[in-house]
């Protein structure tokens, strides 16, 4: 029973790669609307990703500064480095003692006489802190957390860029999350229309199967399977797509690399985003598919 | 085997196709169907698949009530059923092996059996050597029997034919009683609807007669 199940869907596949093959440019033309259309907020969405690693490429892991109250031990000190050990979002810290911010403060021009000017120290131990990079909104939670230790007279975190590219980011995330849904529900509707001009021709094939026995689910099968196929095809197109037009702003970016000595390369999409694609796309497909077999399958009633 | 009980059928627009009818068929009988065209032959014929519901009235098939059958249950009805359309119903896009295929696609038959079987089926018509044709190459009488070969080749208990000898000549139409009373001796029941008269002409098996949507004695 199991193997009849197996042979007939194995059948339905192989059936349903001939009628796409046997109308090769209508075919060809439906996936490439698909693809053209899955690829705008793909392509908007991997320009998303290069931007997000460029900004971390550029070696700003955001830092925030920690000064100390001037009364604290040097036993205090070690109890706030063992907590900021303990902290995850802690990446690594260096502590900075007075000493040592008084000696970099003499070596800076312009500042040495200002310093031996002095009469004793004014300066903080202070820890700077380099921090992973969860956004803006995490940061200053941590801010404020760390600020309230009584040995920390005052942090000190410049979030103005972090929380631009933050804002930025979100809105482009925005943006595909928009241009997705919108083109989503353009290709359900595509396949929709498809699948209903297929059952309109495959009328007698449908009554004739209802006549002899066929279950729903079977007359079903070969349009899902056609929706589903297309919609992967569609995303493949897509892939293809982006990855074309992405080695060639690559090429582009070869002749700007080499002016400003800098190393840029657009990512391609991960095999990981490329396989959601395909996932995605698929299920699109299928859906635009299986609405339009319930809306028209029950219309074809034998008489 | 089927039972009708004052069984009914009037059509949307008025009219009347079957008045009151009470009928009886025994498994493995073979039974002529009778009348002039509109008499209600085909109604009856499709009342039985339920292609067509009663208005009022009780049909069963092997003791089961189909007239109050749920959709969902009727692909397995039709299953039990061999069932030979009046327009013949092929499927003009595949060729006569792939015709004889479908009814045991839809009901999941092991893909071993299943060229065997198709190929028993069209020999039994006289069609193996046409497996690889299409329909649309067959003459009328080689259409006809690519559907009973269609219609027998998942071994139902019951096989219906409406008008099966329609457009043939009277050696063609011969041939195909010949088929079903072979179909018969096997214990398979049998109900053709026929208005030609010389079909009947010595023929043993019992023989009802419509008229107006009335069975007549």
């Amino acid at each position: 029973m199991i193997s009849a199940w197996l042979t007939q869907h194995g059948f339905v596949f192989l059936h349903t790669l001939k009628r796409l093959i046997a109308s090769p440019v209508t075919s060809l033309l439906s996936i490439s609307v698909m693809g053209i259309a899955l690829s705008l907020p793909t392509g908007v969405y991997v320009l998303m990703q290069n931007i997000q690693n460029l900004s971390g490429q550029a070696g700003h892991a955001p830092q925030m500064s920690l000064f100390l109250r001037k009364d604290t031990q040097s036993a205090d000190v070690q109890q706030v480095e063992q907590r900021l050990d303990r902290d995850v979002r802690i990446l690594g810290h260096q502590f900075v003692s007075k000493e040592t911010a008084l000696q970099q403060l003499q070596q800076r021009s312009g500042f040495s006489n200002v310093a031996s000017s002095l009469e004793r120290n004014p300066l903080p131990d202070a820890f700077i802190l380099h921090l992973q990079n969860e956004g803006a909104e995490s940061m200053r939670q941590l801010q404020t957390e760390l600020q309230s230790w009584p040995e920390i007279e005052y942090v000190q975190f410049d979030s103005v860029w972090i929380e631009r590219l933050d804002a930025f980011l979100k809105l482009g995330r925005f943006a595909v999350l928009l241009l997705a849904t919108i083109l989503s529900i353009a290709i359900i509707a595509i396949m929709f229309n498809t699948i209903r001009l297929q059952i309109l021709t495959k009328r007698d094939e449908i009554e004739i199967s209802k006549l002899i026995g066929a279950t729903d689910s079977f007359i079903r099968r070969p349009f899902l399977y056609f929706g589903a196929i297309q919609g992967l095809a569609g995303g493949a197109a897509a892939w293809v797509i982006i990855a074309y037009a992405l080695s060639a702003v690559n090429l582009e970016l070869v002749e700007l690399s080499n002016l400003y000595d800098i190393q840029l390369q657009m990512q391609l999409l991960t095999l990981e985003d490329g396989v959601s694609l395909l996932i995605f796309s698929t299920s699109l497909g299928w859906l635009g598919a299986r609405l339009s077999v319930a809306n028209h399958l029950w219309q074809i009633e034998p008489q | 085997m089927i039972t009708f009980k004052n069984v009914s059928k009037r059509y949307p627009d008025g009219y009347m196709a079957l008045n009151n009818i009470d009928l009886e068929v025994a498994a493995g009988e073979m039974v002529f169907l009778t009348g002039h065209s509109g008499a209600g032959k085909s109604t009856l014929l499709k009342l039985i698949a339920a292609i067509e519901r009663p208005t009022s009235g009780m049909i069963a098939i092997n003791e089961q009530n189909i007239a109050q059958l749920k959709l969902s249950a009727l692909p397995y009805l039709r299953r039990k059923i061999g069932f030979i359309f009046q327009d013949h119903k092929l499927l003009f896009d595949r060729n006569v092996y792939e015709n004889v295929l479908l009814p045991l696609q839809i009901s999941h038959f092991d893909n071993k059996m299943i060229a065997s079987r198709v190929r028993a089926a069209l020999d039994k018509v006289g069609l193996l050597k046409k497996e690889k044709a299409m329909p649309i190459a067959l003459s009328g009488g080689e259409r006809q029997r690519l559907c009973i070969a269609r219609a027998v080749v998942h071994r139902p208990s019951i096989l219906i034919a409406d008008e099966p000898t329609g457009n043939l000549d009277v050696e063609y139409a011969r041939d195909i009683m010949a088929m079903f009373t072979s179909f018969n001796q096997v214990g398979v029941t049998v109900l053709i609807a026929t208005h030609d008269a010389s079909l009947l002409e010595d023929t043993q098996h019992r023989i009802l007669s419509l008229k107006q949507g009335k069975l007549a004695a």
